[in-house]
């Protein structure tokens, strides 16, 4: 008898195996949490995209609830999403941008374009903020609570479907 | 007119071979099951009939590609009328449809295969088997109609011209890897099903090693040189010299490799002593698995990426229950029917036995590593435990060590006698070898750089292990009293298959010891006339130029390579080339191959002022990687070749013409 | 898209979805810092790529990745402090070492139980096999053999 229930192990094993394969079917391994999920935003120093002499650093961010996308005149995406971020905008949340890896003439452009739905654009031709955000690619979207807190952050495109069925829930939240 | 059907024949013969799979799966194995030979009869005309139709409908795409017919989707998506003729044709396995019409292709072809060779089975286990491998042809097949055919059109707009084949993938190494390592992922199928047959038969015996053993050995060699092959592959084309990356798609082809590796040694204990029967189905039953779960992996996408097959979901979750299906049956057909009470054999601590149960259990662990190492993040991301990777530097770290110890027992298994080999006698047979071994293994370094370095000396030592002892048997072995000769003539061709085996692994780990340790990379800026040296070698660009070649443009760098002092040089041509149809760049590199140490460039960026970055690498022993390969795979054909299993081959009157009778009944 | 494609081409065919090799030249002060620039890139993962090393890809990331490594040990920060500057920004994710923890403990832990259990299993069935008398068994099975050679004679 216990040599029935020794050779049962490798069914049992495959079996185990096999229920993790069936729920790995349904994860995309490139929806990541940002590592810097519930963390301060990083400290940073940079000029806005509107004017070169102005100087803005995190304490941008205190004391309101806001959404930081990261953008750049050289992403598709980022132009397909602006209409939903308009759409944020006019419902009263604060966006601010970070123009990413940009030119300040390109970045100009974009907004005159496709619209600005941004309070005020963080503008960071190195990308070192960027990089400090753990940002890979653009567009990218963090929710920063009123403490300068990341408390939610979005890879990639935001569909219209996001904006009613996650963005706006989160950023109620967090009001 | 006539070139137009030609996609619809492929595809309804598809659905014909499908029927005749079906047929084949069902029938033989309720009639072996009824005992009805009437039944049983049927396993062989569909199993050549399938093969028939399987052949016909890989030509048709064939044609398609060739006819560049790109009213086909996976011609348009996969060819252009630029590309040279050998590239269409290998084209066809360029992709997911293709390449599962190709798989199903060669389980076809090793069905027939077993069919035409294994006449002097008894009836019933051959039909057994073939029924075996008909099921499991009936889930690729409706896995290739069902979700991924490759015969769909795109009418009625069809495109100008194809979007290209990947030009990563035009290369003569991808001509060749896919079918080789298909070869040897499908032909373990062919062992699986003797498994099966077993089981439901319950008859395992040394006879029964004695067919299943040559099939295994064939897959396993086939196995052996696709994933050598795919390693050179990544060598030469991906620009850089690397020639190993634990990469998921990898471990998927060296999980097999392991399991099978296993198994060849469990199958000779099985054979010769009749103990390890359970075991020995149960490595059967899991190297096929891990062949169909490295096909899941990495086609599912659950490893690599979703986005790949979001498009189509349904790919994923088709072959994971084709996977859940053949590997869940079989394990709970071994769970009821694997035999009771195991025969009982002795053996000594210092006997054959027990060194092959020590490899077995090695290797088994050292899959399991690979396969947790593999799975692992996805585990923890099913959990909701976050995301992690786990790369070369953990498999590196634990495989290591474990191929040392495996090696360290290696050396002494050709040695050992069965049962028990005397203490002393072992000794006397070693003692030399060993502290040869030895001494050479920690002076190596020393002597080639200067330098201590405890990774070469072990590397070393474990290879020279391997070889001494294996070659001082030898030399004992052919001692005849007519000459030397006679000796060596007198050696079965199974005990050279060995030596060649053992001897491939030697050769292949001295060659990743010394290319992991010794190779020297250089990243350096020349513009024409500028000089780099890199170990002893100087390169020197003479010119720079530009060329156009069937389907791309590509700036040609002339470097001349001079070593040392010598007067003799040689030139390199690396080449930074541009794939007109997908717009893409692509490196191609120069290589300088040696067996004692490859040269290679690569052309970089373009760094403006005339000048470039290129890249320069002296790999010592690089090429000792895949010759040990080669090694082992002749050593797994040869050992087939042995007169016992030919003997066997030629005694197949019998079951001739039992056969012979159904089949006329029918017709 | 085009990238998606390629990655997906490369995991059909069983190959390992990489791209080409990135050539960049850099200046170091000495071989070990060099030596030590070679193993971090070759440690970190590019957070943008399929399976690639930092080393290795050529995407803007792994780029800026490389830089940062650059520049930090010029600056003459230790290995440990390069990588928990990147876990800091990208995560676990980015170590393809994955660093000894709870939920790393099988990872690590199981292959050296293995072992354990494996030479446990040796011990034990050694020892059980010594006793058996193999003589009288072996004959056994040479009868049961010559029988099946029997009968696939006659049949």
């Amino acid at each position: 008898m216990r040599r029935r229930l020794l050779l049962l192990l490798p069914l049992v094993g495959f079996l185990v195996l096999g229920a993790f394969l069936y729920m790995g079917l349904s994860i995309n391994p490139f929806d990541r949490d940002s590592a810097l999920m519930a963390r301060k935003f990083p400290a940073f120093e940079l000029a806005t995209l509107e004017d070169p002499e102005r100087i803005v650093d995190a304490s941008l961010l205190d004391g309101e609830v806001t959404l930081v996308n990261v953008w750049g005149e050289w992403c598709p995406t980022c132009k397909q999403e602006m209409p939903q971020l308009l759409d944020l905008a006019e419902r009263g949340v604060r966006l601010v941008g970070v123009d990413y890896k940009d030119t300040r003439e390109k970045g100009r452009d974009f907004l005159r374009e496709f619209g600005n739905p941004f309070e005020v654009n963080i503008f960071d031709p190195e990308g070192s903020l960027g990089f400090d955000l753990g940002v890979y690619g653009a567009p990218e979207t963090f929710l920063v609570d009123r403490d300068g807190i990341i408390r939610y952050h979005h890879t990639g495109y935001i569909r219209p479907e996001d904006v009613r069925e996650t963005i706006l829930p989160e950023v109620e939240a967090w009001r | 007119m006539q070139t137009l059907m030609i996609p619809e024949i492929g595809h309804y013969a598809l659905i014909i071979a499908l029927l005749m799979a079906l047929v084949q799966g069902v029938v033989p194995l309720a009639g072996a099951a009824t005992r009805r030979p009437l039944w049983m009869a049927y396993a062989r005309p569909m199993a050549t009939g399938q093969f028939l139709f399987l052949a016909i409908s890989y030509a048709c795409l064939t044609a398609s590609y060739l006819l560049d017919d790109f009213s086909v989707a996976n011609v348009a998506n996969n060819s252009n009328s630029m590309l040279p003729w050998y590239y269409k044709a290998s084209a066809v396995w360029g992709n997911h449809e293709g390449s599962v019409l190709l798989w199903s292709l060669i389980l076809g072809a090793w069905t027939f295969a077993v069919s035409r060779f294994s006449r002097e089975l008894p009836r019933d286990m051959l039909a057994r088997v073939l029924g075996v491998m008909g099921l499991v042809s009936v889930g690729f097949l409706a896995f290739v109609l069902i979700t991924s055919n490759p015969f769909e059109r795109l009418l009625p707009s069809v495109p100008q011209d194809g979007a290209d084949l990947n030009p990563l993938l035009q290369d003569f190494g991808l001509i060749v890897h896919p079918p080789m390592l298909y070869m040897g992922y499908v032909g373990f199928s062919v062992v699986f099903a003797f498994a099966i047959a077993a089981l439901l038969g319950g008859r395992l015996d040394a006879a029964w090693t004695r067919w299943a053993r040559p099939w295994t050995n064939i897959a396993w060699a086939f196995l052996t040189v696709g994933i050598a092959l795919g390693s050179w592959w990544a060598y030469y084309e991906l620009g850089w010299g690397g020639w190993w990356f634990w990469d998921p798609v990898e471990n998927a082809s060296l999980l097999p490799w392991l399991a099978g590796t296993a198994l060849i040694h469990s199958l000779a204990v099985t054979e010769k002593r009749g103990a390890f029967k359970s075991w020995t189905v149960l490595l059967a039953i899991t190297t096929f698995s891990l062949s169909l779960l490295g096909t899941f992996l990495v086609r599912s996408g659950v490893l690599t990426s979703v986005h790949a097959f979001a498009n189509d979901p349904s790919r994923g979750f088709f072959i994971l229950m084709l996977l859940g299906i053949t590997v869940g049956l079989s394990l709970l057909l071994f769970a009821l029917r694997a035999p009771r009470v195991s025969h009982q054999v002795g053996f000594s601590w210092l006997s054959r036995d027990a060194l092959l149960l020590i490899n077995n259990i090695l290797l088994v662990i050292m899959t399991v590593t690979v396969l947790l190492g593999t799975v692992y993040p996805l585990l923890l991301d099913a959990m909701n435990l976050g995301k992690i990777s786990v790369g070369p530097p953990y498999f590196n770290t634990l495989f290591v060590p474990l191929t040392v110890v495996l090696c360290l027992f290696m050396g002494l298994g050709p040695l050992a006698r069965w049962k028990r080999t005397g203490a002393g006698d072992l000794l006397k047979r070693s003692w030399l070898a060993g502290l040869l071994a030895l001494v050479i293994g920690v002076l190596a370094p020393l002597l080639y750089r200067g330098e201590w370095n405890l990774k070469v000396s072990l590397g070393v030592l474990v290879g020279l292990w391997i070889v001494l002892p294996m070659a001082r048997d030898l030399w004992a072995k052919s001692q005849h009293s007519s000459g030397r000769v006679a000796g060596i003539r007198r050696l079965s061709l199974a005990y050279w298959g060995m030596i060649l085996g053992h001897l491939g692994i030697a050769v292949t780990i001295i060659g990743v010891t010394v290319v992991s340790n010794y190779a020297i990379d250089r990243n350096v800026r020349m513009a024409v006339g500028d000089s780099a040296e890199l170990a002893g070698y100087t390169f020197t660009m003479t010119e720079f130029g530009s060329r156009r070649g069937p389907n791309f443009l590509a700036d040609v760098a002339v470097v001349e390579v001079r070593r040392g002092d010598s007067r003799r040089s040689f030139t390199m041509t690396p080449e930074k080339r541009l794939y007109i149809a997908r717009g893409m760049p692509m490196t191609d590199v120069a290589l300088r191959p040696g067996l004692f140490r490859d040269l290679y460039v690569a052309m970089g960026e373009d760094l403006g002022d005339g000048s470039w970055a290129m890249r320069l690498q002296y790999k010592p022993f690089v090429r000792w990687l895949w010759l040990g390969a080669l090694l082992m795979a002749a050593g797994g054909i040869l050992a087939v070749a042995d007169r016992r299993y030919r003997r066997v081959v030629t005694a197949r009157d019998p079951e001739h013409t039992a056969a012979g009778t159904p089949r006329e009944a029918t017709t | 898209m085009a990238m998606m494609t390629r990655l997906l081409l490369c995991a059909v065919l069983l190959l390992p979805a990489l791209g080409q090799a990135a050539v960049e030249v850099r200046e170091f002060d000495d071989p070990v810092t060099e030596q030590r620039y070679g193993d971090l890139t070759a440690t970190l993962r590019c957070p943008k790529c399929e399976n690639q090393a930092i080393g290795d890809s050529e995407s803007p990331i792994a780029g800026d990745m490389r830089d940062r490594v650059y520049a930090q040990l010029q600056d003459g920060r230790s290995d440990k402090e390069i990588l928990d500057f990147m876990v800091r920004r990208f995560g676990d994710y980015v170590l393809y070492n994955p660093r000894l923890e709870g939920r790393t403990l099988l990872l690590w832990g199981l292959p050296a139980a293995l072992l354990l259990l494996g030479a446990v299993v040796v011990v034990l069935m050694v020892r059980a096999r010594r006793r058996i008398s193999a003589r009288a068994l072996s004959a056994e099975e040479r009868a049961r053999l010559d029988a099946l050679i029997n009968r696939g004679r006659t049949e």
